[in-house]
């Protein structure tokens, strides 16, 4: 066929809008097979809130439970230790939990509902690895004026009792705080905060 | 009368005539240099790994089970019950190691003999591609056994994209499937690690042949042969890849697998450093290990993470030591190639950058804890000593590219003239 008399411009706008048509039915297309690795029904669901039985929790103590495969720490905190928080405010990188690291409601002070109880997600802000509960005011290899809080093994990071970050670590922000709530004295759920549905 | 094979072949090529022109210009009339010497062995050797990989990995998957209830199981009955089982298992774990020692000195190898230059930059840019498909492939195949250090691993590792502002912790979820690494992650890496990412490096691989084949192949003096020909337009430093380089890959891969058995009968874990001792523990992630080291031939990367007590600059920096590698043929503005020819300040500094990647690769693999009361005394800050030698080191690793840009693009570089033809020429 003889090139004469082609309509170059008719063309091109036939091969741009064939392309476009095209590309976003490969969009379209890829949406299905991306969505497919969220998380599923049965992981979601395997990530409902759990509750939490405190009763037994002495002062100074740590109980750990599992939630969405991670350790959620609650500490019964004594008042000595709540009052080694503001001690240490001048050495943290966010004293006042001004980062999104926990629900509106346990921004404050103690980082928490209740001021004894502390509830964080016991997984370091680096690089995931779960640190240690060291809970003794004295003197650690570590620290020398160490105040109590959490220390991990992996990279060295340090928080205070109340789950905050120290500075010169490599983790760069406190612990995270999940959603919870009180059911009444004995009992902690986790996942979801007060007057939130379940 | 001709024979049944001469009669095959006829057939064949009156169907496919372009085929034997093909296995002409990739191997009987493939000219490559004359004087390829020890450096050269190990593009060859990567070959025969990736065959090693593949095989091996087929017949691994034949008894392995994925899902996180499964996994660690299936490999120890692989180990213990499968006949032969701990052989084809010890073929594959350290043929991963074998893989990246090799791409380490053939990358080296460009690195040292101006590879990457003109007109190679495509071959250097597949070759890198290929690196960073080799990463994902042994990453993922180290979380499949799902022992404690795989679950730890993956989780460290795919924390990382959380570094990512805005989309960060929705792409960590994504990635994992469930909040945690769970069976759905393992899963969906055991899919990439078995079809997806092979079926990648295996393009990849053909493509880096093919590019290199167009161009021809550079040599230890860097002068291109195809500029010396003779009356029949073949290249007179060359010789043909097959017979000749055959062979001599052959005589390598002799000592190779010499080594190869030796590792796979005697040291399959080679002291924690191919198999870390904590993946022969079942995967629990309430229990972290000791240490979250991941396996030799990511520490130098890792090490980059760690010296860097700011996360995301931490991340950015690991992925920019990668990323750079990839600009080298344009850092370089050098026009000598090789570095029999190359000005001293090269010289120095390729060899400061690879000392620091191997004292980079001893940071990450926690040497350093080890080390540093050795030298300064029990009571010597590990960490902080650490961090600033590791800073110091990163100044080396990243000057190294800038090192190459200035020293090449205002010439300053004192080049020696480079010989017309191969210094070993007849």
């Amino acid at each position: 066929m003889a090139n004469e008399g082609v309509d170059y411009g008719r063309r091109r706008f036939l091969t741009a809008t064939t392309a476009v048509v095209g590309g976003a039915g490969v969009v379209a297309a890829a949406i299905p097979f991306i969505k497919s690795w969220e998380p599923s029904a049965r992981a979601k669901n395997a990530g409902a809130p759990v509750l939490a039985d405190i009763s037994k929790v002495e002062a100074g103590q740590r109980l750990s439970v599992l939630w969405r495969g991670q350790p959620v720490w609650i500490v019964n905190r004594t008042p000595a230790l709540l009052a080694t928080l503001p001690q240490v405010d001048s050495r943290l990188r966010d004293p006042k939990s001004e980062m999104d690291q926990q629900p509106k409601y346990a921004q404050n002070e103690t980082r928490s509902i209740k001021p004894e109880w502390l509830v964080v997600v016991g997984i370091c802000t680096h690089l995931g690895c779960s640190p240690e509960f060291v809970p003794e005011i004295k003197p650690e290899p570590f620290d020398p004026e160490w105040k109590g809080g959490f220390f991990c093994p992996c990279h060295k990071s340090r928080y205070d009792i109340a789950g905050r970050v120290f500075q010169g670590v490599p983790a760069p922000m406190n612990l995270v705080v999940p959603p919870y709530q009180f059911v009444n004295d004995k009992q902690i759920l986790i996942g979801v905060g007060p007057g939130e549905k379940a | 009368m001709a024979n049944v094979f001469t009669r095959i072949g006829d057939w064949v090529n009156e169907r496919a005539p372009g085929m034997m022109p093909a296995y002409r210009k990739h191997m009987t009339e493939y000219y490559a240099p004359k004087n390829f010497n020890f450096w050269y062995y190990f593009g060859s050797l990567a070959l025969l790994v990736l065959v090693n990989q593949i095989v091996t990995g087929i017949f691994l998957t034949m008894f392995y089970k994925p899902g996180a209830a499964t996994a660690f199981d299936s490999v120890e009955y692989i180990m213990r019950d499968v006949d032969w089982g701990w052989l084809i298992r010890y073929m594959h774990s350290t043929g991963a190691s074998m893989f990246f020692l090799v791409v380490y000195l053939h990358m080296f190898r460009g690195l040292m003999y101006g590879s990457y230059k003109k007109p190679r930059e495509l071959v250097w840019l597949l070759g890198m591609l290929i690196f960073l498909a080799l990463m994902a492939e042994g990453f993922m195949g180290y979380v499949l056994p799902w022992g404690n250090m795989s679950f730890w691993g993956a989780k460290v590792i795919i924390s990382l994209f959380g570094a990512i502002p805005w989309i960060g912790d929705t792409l960590v979820q994504w990635i994992m499937g469930d909040y945690n690494p769970a069976d759905a992650t393992l899963n969906r890496f055991f899919a990439l690690h078995v079809i997806a990412l092979p079926l990648v490096l295996l393009l990849l691989v053909v493509l880096h042949i093919a590019a290199l084949h167009e161009v021809g192949s550079n040599n230890p003096d860097g002068v291109e042969i195809k500029k010396k020909k003779d009356a029949s337009g073949i290249p007179l430093d060359g010789i043909r890849f097959h017979p000749y380089y055959t062979v001599k890959d052959l005589f390598g891969v002799g000592f190779f697998l010499v080594l190869c058995a030796f590792i796979i009968f005697f040291q399959p874990t080679l002291g924690g450093w191919f198999l870390e001792p904590d993946n022969f523990i079942p995967a629990n992630s309430l229990v972290t290990p000791a240490e979250i080291k991941p396996v030799w031939y990511f520490t130098p990367f890792y090490a980059i993470l760690r010296v860097i007590p700011s996360k995301g600059l931490g991340v950015l920096a690991m992925f920019a030591s990668i990323i750079l590698l990839f600009l080298v043929p344009w850092l370089d503005r050098g026009a000598v190639k090789s570095i029999r020819y190359r000005g001293l300040g090269y010289k120095v500094a390729l060899g400061l950058f690879a000392v620091t990647f191997l004292l980079f690769g001893a940071i990450g693999a926690g040497k350093s804890a080890e080390w540093i009361p050795a030298i300064f005394g029990a009571n010597a800050d590990v960490s902080g000593i650490e961090m600033h030698f590791g800073w110091f080191l990163l100044v080396i690793y990243f000057g190294f590219f800038a090192f190459l840009y200035v020293y090449t693009a205002f010439g300053y570089e004192k080049t020696k003239p480079v010989p017309e033809r191969v210094t070993t020429h007849a």
